[in-house]
């Protein structure tokens, strides 16, 4: 019998690059040549610039397979499962030998992700295979009291890792010291921040993780019902979630008496979010899942008091729940011996933008900002100057290349200026333009704001529209003393995080970056080149090839010149709409 | 402040003539449910692809939900559109990664090769364009999805390219 293992990793963004059509030619090809060999899928293993990603296990080790398409699988499968010869050039990882990617696997520590790429997210064999819903068997097993869970959360030292950093432990002392007959535990996967996808890639690879979590809670804070309010956005999250809830249902991990607890009743349900940014605000989800607009309320009373349905409510993130079973299992301490004095455990990061290893890493806190962008991120994109990162999507900031080599837990983040926030990085080198890039931020946060609080409804968009004159190049002084005088009002005067932090992006550029901001308004220059209406577009004579296409797509007819022979903007006509830019074949449109 | 990414301007409401007994079903389900606003509007889009004013006064007339609740609740949300909408929905992704990454050419050219703004929808009822914040594909940005399959790594003439063949498919 042959042991062989051939893993495709199907999650959204391995789909995305192809992956479905890789598994669909290995299934084919299997099929055809009747090959002895287990075909399963699995989820994200975080190496998402490599997809599609295959793995194979035989008996002399394991491999894995780097940007497979149809191609490079019907080779793989004749060389390696055929002819018993793995093609080392395109091995991305592997024990046995030096691969590119082995680095990217070593440097990680994985708690959070420690089953998302290694099981079948649709098995809930897989899942118990590696320990799952071992933590809930331990605590029935032995007895574990409820505060006794409390205060192994609490000795972990887990802080909440939705962005907000409260400790976990301290929130279910709360909920459970509230008594009521009616409790609810809330998963909030309202992913709503732009550049961090760890929530889905956890629901997508490892559902039960998040399940088990929360029945934990449940268990500790004696709650009775559950809700996952995720966002209709995901919808293969969706789907696998719904098929582990049905699985645990079946095994008696939900219902009445889970896991045989006497008494113990829990069970879980899915709410689509239905596409709000603030709905990641507590009161604001709470709001949601009861039906109404999402807009978050004054505190107190703090939903473990009075949340939904004004019944004692518990909300933790997706990471903070996936990290719950690890700990219960292993021990607070094993937990806390990751980390910072103040900052326990791991984080998960979403690397993307300028970067070559965009994907997920989960790493130590503590671990400079610097080494999980070079040593695991492999650096920046067409060896372009790296000039910062942002951290924290539109609540964070930016924090610049000189400040790379702050660490990353809770308050080493913030006192740059910037959050951790849900763990988004998105990096940036020096073609980004950092007024543009606040610029980014306030639209979205003013798109987002619910309208409850004057200053965040109407303060952001007045900040936008200064920073949208500054970049058309018609920036005044006093602009920037202007927009921070404004953000320290909206920070002040808003109910809700989204306001408190809305400005920080424009604070944090202000703050690292005001030479660029004076450059538009002073010198109405873009140094980026970024900012259209402060760049001009020249035709390098040297390169053009007279091929025509520049002049026939111009809108405003304001490029001349004949067939074979370098051709003219004229600047009167020229509206910087970039369409010559985008069409040119030959690079030969110069922005200066 | 919130605005729907869909133009919802009342004054242009298509008013389609509609089979509202398809909502019986859903109206059974969910009448006296707490909670019930957003799954009634969702299951009625999820029928019509849009919320047709009378889908409204019907839910209202048979759930008693109030008209200026539940109209409340679908102008806050992204989600929900009050005009009808192409046959295939374009998502372009302007979140951060896909932003850096000049996700604003591929909306241009697709805006261009359609000939409709953003939110809008094509003459021929077959498209519609629309921005959203975040895909969560970042590390392929810039990505655009069409109805659910994701395209990535993308550059204007590239997605420009995978619209008209998906047109060609459509008119064959």
């Amino acid at each position: 019998m042959n042991h062989t293992i051939v893993t495709v990793g199907l999650g959204s963004c391995g789909i995305a690059a192809g992956a479905g059509k890789t598994f669909a030619k290995i299934k084919a090809l299997k099929e055809m040549d009747n090959l002895d060999f287990q075909l399963r899928k699995t989820s994200c293993v975080g190496m998402c610039y490599r997809e599609p990603l295959v793995e194979i296990v035989d008996e002399t080790g394991t491999y894995l397979y780097g940007d497979v398409d149809e191609g490079r699988a019907m080779e793989i499968i004749e060389k390696h499962l055929h002819q018993k010869d793995p093609i080392r050039d395109y091995i991305v990882q592997t024990d046995l030998f030096d691969a590119p990617e082995n680095d990217f696997i070593k440097s990680q520590v994985k708690i959070v992700l420690r089953n998302c790429g290694y099981i079948d997210p649709e098995s809930i064999a897989d899942y118990e295979a590696r320990d799952g819903y071992k933590s809930m068997k331990k605590i029935r097993d032995e007895k574990i009291g409820r505060l006794e869970v409390i205060q192994m959360i609490l000795d972990s030292g887990l802080r909440g890792r939705g962005g907000g950093g409260f400790s976990t432990g301290m929130k279910w002392k709360l909920a459970n010291a509230n008594k009521s007959d009616v409790k609810y535990v809330i998963c909030n996967a309202d992913e709503g921040d732009p550049g961090a996808f760890m929530d889905r890639s956890v629901l997508e690879g490892d559902p039960h993780s998040v399940l088990e979590g929360m029945i934990i809670a449940a268990y500790a804070v004696e709650a009775t019902g559950g809700v996952i309010y995720c966002r209709a956005e995901y919808p293969l999250a969706i789907k696998r979630l719904n098929i582990a809830l049905q699985q645990a249902r079946e095994k008696g991990y939900l219902g009445e008496n889970v896991f045989g607890i006497e008494g113990f009743d829990f069970d879980i349900y899915i709410k689509e979010g239905a596409g709000a940014f603030v709905c990641g605000e507590e009161t604001a989800l709470i709001a949601s899942v009861e039906g109404k607009r999402g807009m978050p309320r004054k505190r107190p009373p703090f939903p473990a008091q009075s949340g939904l349905w004004k019944k004692p409510t518990n909300i933790n993130n997706v990471e903070t729940f996936a990290n719950v079973p690890w700990i219960i299992l292993k021990g607070p301490k094993a937990y806390a011996a990751f980390g910072t004095e103040k900052s326990k455990g791991t984080k998960v990061f979403a690397l993307a933008g300028k970067i070559n290893h965009s994907g997920l890493v989960e790493v130590p806190m503590g671990m400079t900002i610097k080494e999980v962008i070079f040593k695991l991120g492999g650096g920046i994109k067409n060896d372009k100057k790296f000039k910062a990162v942002q951290l924290g999507g539109p609540s964070g900031g930016c924090i610049p290349e000189y400040l790379s080599d702050t660490i990353v837990d809770y308050d080493s983040v913030n006192a740059t200026g910037a959050i951790m926030g849900s763990g988004g990085m998105v990096v940036m080198d020096e073609t980004t333009c950092m007024v543009d890039v606040a610029k980014f931020f306030l639209d979205f946060t003013r798109k987002e704001s619910c309208g409850k609080c004057t200053f965040c409804r109407m303060g952001t968009k007045r900040m936008l529209e200064i920073l949208d004159r500054i970049t058309n190049g018609e920036g005044k002084e006093g602009d920037i003393e202007k927009l921070e005088e404004l953000a320290y009002q909206i920070k002040d005067n808003s109910l809700c995080g989204l306001g408190q932090t809305a400005p920080n992006p424009v604070l944090t550029t202000i703050k690292y970056f005001r030479d660029e901001y004076e450059a538009h308004i002073n010198h109405k220059k873009c140094p980026a080149k970024v900012c259209r209406p402060l760049v001009t577009y020249t035709v390098d004579q040297e390169k053009c090839t007279g091929c025509l296409v520049c002049l026939k797509n111009c809108p405003s007819n304001a490029i001349t010149g004949e067939r074979k022979k370098p051709h003219l903007i004229n600047q009167e006509l020229c509206t910087k709409c970039g369409v010559c830019f985008s069409k040119c074949k030959f690079s030969s449109i110069v922005l200066s | 402040m919130r605005i729907a990414r869909i133009n919802t301007k009342t004054s242009t409401w298509i008013t389609d003539e509609v089979d509202l007994t398809l909502l019986d079903p859903l109206i059974q389900k969910y009448k006296g449910k707490k909670g019930n606003v957003i799954p009634l509007l969702q299951g009625a889009q999820d029928i019509y692809g849009y919320l047709p004013r009378t889908a409204f006064e019907k839910i209202s007339r048979d759930t008693g939900l109030e008209l200026s609740e539940m109209f409340g609740v679908a102008t806050f949300y992204a989600q929900f559109r009050l005009k009808p909408v192409g046959k295939n929905i374009i998502k372009i992704c302007h979140g951060t990664a896909c932003h850096v990454q000049n996700a604003k050419e591929i909306s241009e050219s697709l805006e261009e090769a359609l000939q409709v703004k953003d939110g809008e929808t094509t003459s021929d009822r077959l498209f519609t364009l629309e921005s959203v914040a975040c895909l969560g594909c970042c590390s392929l940005a810039p990505v655009m999805m069409v109805v659910d399959q994701t395209y990535g790594k993308l550059t204007g003439n590239e997605a420009v390219k995978i619209i008209k063949n998906i047109r060609l498919a459509e008119n064959n």
